[in-house]
């Protein structure tokens, strides 16, 4: 057991180390991000009532699109150097290695989006019980949209580059995307977001229970 | 048993009784569809709120079904293709993927003609067209990773994850878009509340049931015969059959 804990530390460290040595994918994830919240408020106007409106689809599809051409980058470079093939011939499980290169992919462009968007609030002037909204629901959310997305990075590494991961992963995570704009509207008017905030967290568990096990026979079936 | 599926699972057998078995799926689906038609279409009365246009659920009920119901073929032919590597069972799943999607854009399409003359418009953001255009793309995306892939056999297997993927989220969007539309708007217009209905229109309606179910086995043994063509072209028995 302790044995399994060391080794997803080693892989969760290495894949840090390697993103964290070659910014440019990070950076330019977040720029992305930052770029199209700045598109709503230029295309509709500055009038607030309509951005206050939109607010919560704004943060949340500008979050789904930069975390889909963010997907990518998590298993390509390893899938070219081969360094995955020696991961897989490893005695230890490959849904343990998977899993911790999916936390290093939350870690890495999860947290630092919900960082900006907690930034970028506090400039749309956001309120408070919006901010709290927000927050919970990218904690909850961008771990399900880097787990779920990690399957299909694994199904479509090599093969007509991003549109492709686009159009797996947008129908499949529509759920997160209507839970969570919900409860934000829900915070905007006052009321309770208990029920949306439940729904993400079961979706949540969901996909840690499931994800890594897809991933890892995605990954099988890629190599075979 | 086993002995049974194992020569089920046989490319060749399958090629051998897929050709009668499509022809006699094929002429119970002629003699259902045209029963069914003239039955929904001529015998059976005009409904008395809808008047004639309610004749269109003959197409529309049947076809969102089968939307559904080959979505969950897929998804379990794919699921048996991964666990006991059985040949056929890809091919089922990859040829099964542009019928559903016909399917499920019959659906939307019919529906749309017949939310114009009931609801005054052609798309209306209920739960369940929302949930129905979802299962479009996912059918969508499908056909997309199959046809990404220059190996079939890894093509197969991988759309299989895809489909298994799918089929655990098909319930989370449903219900996720069901919250969603019953809290955004409230029925604004009142549903097509099913009124108890008639015999008279109920038969023609479980014939053209059948009749897209055998339809869709009937297509599905034609395209499951070319495929098995294509997957074995380097076995002898499939160049026996062509110089024959």
């Amino acid at each position: 057991m302790l044995e399994y804990i060391k080794i997803f530390y080693v892989i969760l460290k290495r894949d840090l180390t390697l993103i964290f040595r070659e910014k440019t994918d990070l950076i330019n994830s977040l720029v992305f991000f930052i770029i199209i919240i700045l598109l709503f408020p230029l295309t509709f106007g500055l009038k607030s009532e309509i951005l206050n409106t939109i607010i919560s689809g704004i943060f949340w599809i500008s979050a789904l699109l930069a975390t889909c051409l963010s997907l990518e980058a998590v298993f390509r470079s390893d899938f070219e150097d081969g360094s995955i093939e020696q991961l897989a011939l490893s005695r230890y499980p490959l849904i343990l290695l998977v899993s911790a290169k999916i936390l290093a992919h939350w870690i890495t462009f999860g947290i630092p989006i919900i960082i900006t968007s907690l930034v970028l609030g506090i400039f749309l002037s956001l309120s408070s019980k919006i901010m709290m909204a927000l927050f919970i629901t990218l904690i909850l959310g961008t771990p399900i949209l880097s787990l779920l997305g990690s399957v299909m990075a694994v199904l479509t590494i090599g093969l007509r580059g991003g549109m492709l991961l686009s159009v797996l992963i947008l129908p499949l995570s529509m759920p997160i995307l209507i839970f969570s704009t919900i409860a934000i509207q829900n915070a905007a008017s006052g009321q309770s977001i208990i029920a949306e905030t439940y729904f993400l967290a079961g979706i949540l568990i969901l996909a840690i229970t499931l994800a890594p096990i897809a991933t890892a026979s995605a990954l099988r079936i890629r190599l075979s | 048993m086993y002995k049974w599926i194992h020569q089920f699972g046989s490319p060749k057998y399958f090629y051998d009784i897929s050709f009668p078995l499509s022809k006699w799926a094929a002429i119970i689906c002629a003699i259902c569809f045209i029963s069914g038609l003239y039955g929904g279409l001529v015998l059976a009365p005009a409904d008395y709120q809808q008047g004639d246009s309610f004749r269109i659920i003959y197409l529309h009920v049947p076809s969102a079904w089968m939307s559904l119901f080959v979505y969950l073929i897929m998804a379990f032919s794919g699921a048996v293709s991964l666990i006991w590597r059985i040949k056929i069972t890809d091919i089922i799943a990859r040829a099964s993927a542009p019928i559903g999607a016909s399917f499920t854009f019959i659906a939307l399409v019919t529906g749309a003609i017949w939310g114009k003359p009931m609801w005054g418009t052609y798309w209306v953001w209920d739960a369940r067209l929302t949930s129905e255009l979802i299962l479009l793309f996912l059918y969508l995306g499908y056909i997309a990773l199959q046809s990404a892939f220059d190996d079939k056999r890894i093509a197969a297997r991988a759309g299989a994850i895809l489909a298994l993927i799918g089929v655990v989220n098909i319930p989370i969007i449903h219900y996720s878009v069901e919250w969603w539309s019953t809290l955004h708007q409230g029925p604004t217009i009142s549903k097509f509340d099913k009124p108890s209905i008639h015999l008279t229109m109920l038969i023609p309606l479980l014939l053209m049931v059948v009749a897209f179910k055998t339809f869709y086995i009937t297509t599905l043994l034609i395209r499951a015969r070319s495929e098995i063509l294509d997957y074995e072209c380097n076995s002898s028995w499939v160049k026996k059959y062509v110089i024959k």
